[in-house]
């Protein structure tokens, strides 16, 4: 029971939420939810990999951008992909997929990118595999801003079935913490997270630390990919550039306010980030005080995050959890 | 021939940018390991620094009217101030963090900045026309050379020769080189860590300054995250020439010109607007070759 009582208790926290939610019925609230709850897949997923390797990523977005697209190929009405995504394979174009099929295959395409990248760019120091994946979400970027017949470039993509509710992104983080856990209390998560904290020790112990990483990069990457396909299903409408350097600095903020090194801190960081972000966001729109309207000036949501993330580095680098995972109080004695 | 050499010009010029922009990222890696994000935001402030803060769509010049003797030090100062200043508040609390942190703070310096712009400037884009004078182009034969470029070839070469002087002959340049080479060592022998980082910070501000001035006439245009594609290109180059080597930066800016210059002028018109991901895709390649980088800094090797 002590073994799995840490997802245990981040899944029951999840429940509860989703409960409250719905007791309080608020649409506004359903959505500022449901949004979070995807968020927190997709950093959920970047943990996976960034947290158990120690290796940053600043690509995962490029993921989340191949899994939205790809469920949208599935999913969207035939007659409007053959008219305005024309370069969709023939397969695409005159089928459409049940919900679960696309988003599975969606996480299944984001992960077979992230193969083929990762046997590439694993080999890399740390650092300049940072830097890869930066160049990999530029790649995803500019291709997908540019691939008319198949993207609709920079126009937008409209009409794809808008079916998550809080319900069913709470049902999906659950299976992403359960995912996460399992990875990080095996073998290979084991192996991985002690070549995290002694590259050389590890290496010496007989850990295979690339092989190792391009494992989490692909089981990371199909939670990421997951996520990006939940997130088409919840807006319906799809551009390039909400999946670009906003995005990645708001979820790698996430991870980091909750701490990099823990699951929990990635559960954690989504929640204190979103609601440091939607009490901005209030602020932003404005405060009737008496006779007097007070707003703080666009922006100052975005720098207000920004300075959020560079005081827990500053202050408490190693997040929120602090790099340890949720459980029960122990009884000394 | 002819437009052979046009290529070869305009690959030298766009290297040449990349290379400053490459020199003042490898600079701070160097001495801090810190990869520094911000480093495109530099280059924005120093071309916004140009014009009366306003969110007007029209922009007024207020530097930007300043004789150029007297426009580009106002600049540089005012980027050095921003450059020393993320120092102080940011990074120097910072300086025992892990890299991967050191990463994440410089990315939200970047967007602390940006946003920031956005506050003062306005989201829209404006145009502003930098010295019209060096849009023209001198004739050699048949050869037109846009004057801009050769401004920009020259003025690079300048400041490497004078950044090369500086590391090589001054007491502080060498004091900068023992640093990347070692900090520890160097500080138990009396170089003031501090001093050095500030003056690394100084002149990467200085470089992304000349940089912001010399892109600005090129595009003509500002916009919040003019800068941001240039430190991607200055990292990328960082990342193939070598880290932690100032000749590696520099030969990695030049290369990624070249590379984006000639995917540019040959590849087949309905491709090209997929230019920028063919280059990062041919970095990715370079890097699996060498995964080290072209020129290896040996402070580097992992000692065990």
């Amino acid at each position: 029971m002590s073994r799995f009582q840490t997802p245990l208790l981040l899944i029951f926290g999840m429940v509860v939420l989703g409960g409250l939610a719905s007791l309080i019925g608020s649409e506004q609230l359903n959505f500022t939810l449901t949004e979070m709850l995807i968020r927190m897949v997709v950093v959920i997923g970047i943990y996976l990999f960034v947290g158990n390797s120690g290796v940053m990523s600043f690509g995962h977005i490029g993921f989340m951008s191949i899994g939205a697209y790809a469920t949208a190929w599935m999913t969207l009405p035939p007659e409007w992909k053959q008219v305005m995504l024309t370069g969709l394979p023939v397969v695409f174009q005159d089928n459409t997929y049940p919900f679960p099929v696309a988003v599975l295959a969606s996480g299944l395409a984001a992960a077979g990118v992230a193969l083929f990248l990762g046997i590439a760019i694993m080999r890399l120091s740390g650092l300049a595999a940072s830097i890869a994946t930066f160049a990999f979400l530029a790649i995803v970027f500019s291709v997908y801003s540019n691939w008319e017949s198949v993207t609709g470039g920079t126009s937008s993509v409209i009409g794809i079935p808008t079916v998550v509710g809080p319900w069913i992104a709470v049902g999906f983080v659950c299976g992403a913490i359960v995912a996460a856990h399992a990875f990080q209390v095996s073998r290979v998560g084991l192996m991985l997270r002690a070549s995290r904290d002694d590259e050389v020790a590890a290496q010496s112990s007989a850990v295979e630390i690339v092989r190792m990483r391009l494992l989490a990069f692909v089981a990371s990457a199909f939670l990421v990919g997951v996520g990006g396909a939940l997130y088409a299903h919840f807006l319906g409408v799809l551009t390039t550039d909400a999946f670009y350097l906003a995005l990645s600095f708001v979820t790698l903020s996430m991870l980091v306010v909750g701490g990099l090194q823990s699951l929990t801190g990635a559960v954690v960081g989504t929640l204190a980030v979103t609601l440091i972000v939607e009490v901005l966001r209030g602020l932003e729109r404005g405060l009737d005080l008496g006779a007097s309207h007070i707003a703080l000036p666009r922006g100052s949501q975005e720098i207000g995050l920004g300075l959020a993330l560079a005081l827990v580095l500053i202050f408490r680098p190693s997040g929120l959890s602090g790099g340890k995972e949720a459980a029960w109080p122990r009884k000394r004695g | 021939m002819i437009s052979l050499i046009q290529n070869l010009i305009d690959a030298l010029s766009l290297g040449s940018l990349y290379a400053l922009v490459a020199l003042g990222i490898g600079l701070l890696f160097g001495i801090l390991r810190l990869i520094n994000l911000a480093h495109g935001d530099f280059i924005t402030v120093g071309a916004y620094a140009l014009i009366v803060p306003s969110t007007e769509a029209v922009a007024q010049l207020a530097i930007g009217g300043f004789h150029p003797i007297l426009l580009l030090p106002s600049i540089a100062l005012i980027v050095v101030i921003l450059a020393l200043l993320t120092d102080a508040l940011v990074f120097r609390p910072l300086r025992r963090a892990a890299q991967p942190s050191l990463m994440i703070a410089s990315f939200a310096v970047s967007y602390i900045i940006q946003n920031g712009l956005i506050l003062i400037y306005g989201a829209r884009p404006k145009n502003l026309n930098l010295w019209p004078a060096l849009t023209g182009q001198i004739a050699l034969g048949e050869l037109r050379l846009p004057t801009l470029q050769i401004v920009t070839i020259v003025t690079t070469l300048v400041l490497m020769i004078g950044l090369a002087l500086f590391l090589k002959r001054t007491s502080y340049g060498v004091q900068m080189r023992a640093a990347a080479e070692d900090f520890r060592m160097a500080r138990y022998l009396g170089v003031r860590g501090n001093l050095v980082i500030g003056m690394a910070f100084a002149i990467s501000g200085v470089l992304a300054a000349v940089v912001s001035l010399l892109f600005l006439s090129q595009t003509g245009s500002l916009e919040t995250g003019l800068g941001v594609p240039l430190a991607l290109f200055g990292l990328v180059a960082v990342v193939i020439g070598g880290m932690g080597s100032l000749v590696g930066a520099v030969v990695g800016g030049f290369l990624v010109g070249a590379i984006v210059t000639l995917l540019q002028a040959y590849l087949p018109v309905e491709m090209r607007s997929f230019r920028d991901a063919f280059a990062f895709a041919f970095v990715i390649v370079i890097l699996l070759w060498r995964p080290s980088g072209l020129i290896r800094a040996k402070a580097f090797d992992q000692r065990v």
